[in-house]
């Protein structure tokens, strides 16, 4: 099936099979490797992008389903230029890795919580993440980097 | 995943004839359950359509005494924008996780009729009306068996009429590894008298009689004191005994009274 959709500010069209999963065309077909798969069966978040400007888990979504709308991915984050986004800003300034694997659904979850979040609360946070897992554990610095974000747009609407 | 060809229809009646014409298709909503399934090898449709974007299956609105939210709406839109109706709107907030919420659908979960679907709490605790494209079935009715309903296989889930409680609250225990569920509990003073609903618990939805009754003399935790449920019929799992589930019901109870807005 002929798909054309929006990944990145680029429009794109390509043809894809109807079972091709969102996660594998944007990994195969397109080379956007940071979008991760840890468990493909929707547990564990790595592979989370957003669609039309949501966080929702590619393996858990259709290429055919984003027929039409918007992608974005993790490459799709820092300004064209190269500069950080301020939530990438705060992920390299609290240490908010190690691993690194699960970075990449860990910024796309947080981008979503800093736009939808009332407030910097940790265990808002926490639930908010309750999706997207770091197999090394290292929440502490994920959600202060998060709170920071959400923060920060708050001062931002102020 | 078995390949399987996809059709996008642009109204309800396209939608329902494609899914009659081929008896082996499926209908996909926000597919957060679904496409799950398929990866695992647990289904093998020959075809998906693809309702989430029918106009008919979209929105929220007020018709009456009634909220009505159409089967497409995500959890998500239901948390944000069901305001006027907070037991609900809690609910959807604290079903699955962000980004399910943010695919998953009412009309989805719902037809889907998982044990453990938290939705068909809320349809049952209001004593909702699901509208498909043929006839309004009463929720009461409608949840048959586990992953069973009233539905017939090409009747189309379109949307849901909640009467508008006078207050309603949802309490659940949830599974601290899986997200999932151990056992929900809706409540709600309502124009005809209390209800109580619970989900997780058994092999459908069902309602407590009991509790509803001793409700009656006044909406509040404390009309609960002492109530028990059997552990008769129960579910008994891994994740929790049938003995615990039934402790967990009484316990729920009380506080989705509490909690009720």
């Amino acid at each position: 099936m002929r798909i054309a959709l929006d990944i990145n500010g680029r429009s794109i069209e390509a043809e894809v099979e109807a079972a091709t999963l969102l996660v594998a065309f944007l990994r195969e077909h397109m080379g956007l490797t940071g979008t991760h798969v840890g468990c493909d069966s929707g547990q564990c978040g790595a592979c989370t992008i957003h669609l039309d400007g949501r966080a929702v888990k590619a393996c858990l979504v259709l290429a055919v389903q984003a027929d039409g709308r918007r992608v974005t991915t993790i490459e799709g984050v820092a300004a064209p230029d190269g500069a950080l986004h301020p939530l990438q800003e705060a992920f390299r300034d609290h240490h908010a890795l190690q691993c690194g694997f699960c970075t990449p659904g860990m910024v796309m979850t947080g981008l979503d919580l800093a736009e939808t979040l009332e407030t910097p609360d940790e265990w808002a946070i926490r639930a908010g993440l309750s999706g997207t897992l770091c197999r090394c554990t290292g929440y502490t610095p994920i959600v202060e980097a998060i709170a920071d974000a959400v923060a920060a747009r708050r001062e931002r609407k102020a | 995943m078995t390949p399987f060809a996809y059709h996008r229809p642009a109204t309800v009646a396209e939608a329902v004839l494609l899914r009659w014409r081929e008896p082996a298709s499926a209908f996909l909503a926000g597919g957060q359950t679904l496409i799950g399934t398929l990866t695992a090898g647990g289904a093998h449709p020959s075809a998906l359509i693809d309702v989430a974007r029918i106009p008919d299956l979209a929105g929220i609105r007020d018709e009456g005494g009634r909220l009505v939210v159409g089967a497409a709406a995500t959890h998500a839109t239901i948390a944000r924008d069901a305001g006027s109706l907070p037991g609900l709107a809690a609910l959807a907030r604290v079903i699955g996780d962000l980004q399910i919420r943010n695919m998953g659908t009412l009309g989805g979960s719902l037809a889907n009729n998982d044990p453990a679907g938290e939705h068909a709490a809320a349809a049952l605790g209001l004593g909702a009306d699901i509208r498909t494209d043929r006839r309004t079935l009463p929720a009461d009715s409608f949840f048959t068996g586990p992953f069973r309903t009233a539905l017939d296989p090409d009747e189309l889930v379109v949307a849901i009429a909640y009467p508008r409680p006078r207050r309603a609250g949802y309490a659940k225990m949830r599974d601290p590894a899986s997200g999932y569920p151990v056992v929900g509990v809706f409540a709600a003073e309502t124009a005809d008298g209390p209800r109580v609903a619970v989900i997780g618990a058994g092999p459908r939805p069902f309602r407590l009689p009991a509790f509803e009754r001793a409700l009656a003399a006044g909406f509040g935790p404390d009309a609960l004191a002492g109530l028990t449920v059997s552990a008769q019929g129960l579910r008994d799992s891994l994740h929790a005994s049938a003995q615990y589930r039934a402790h967990l019901i009484a316990v729920l109870a009380r506080r989705a009274v509490a909690a009720a807005k």
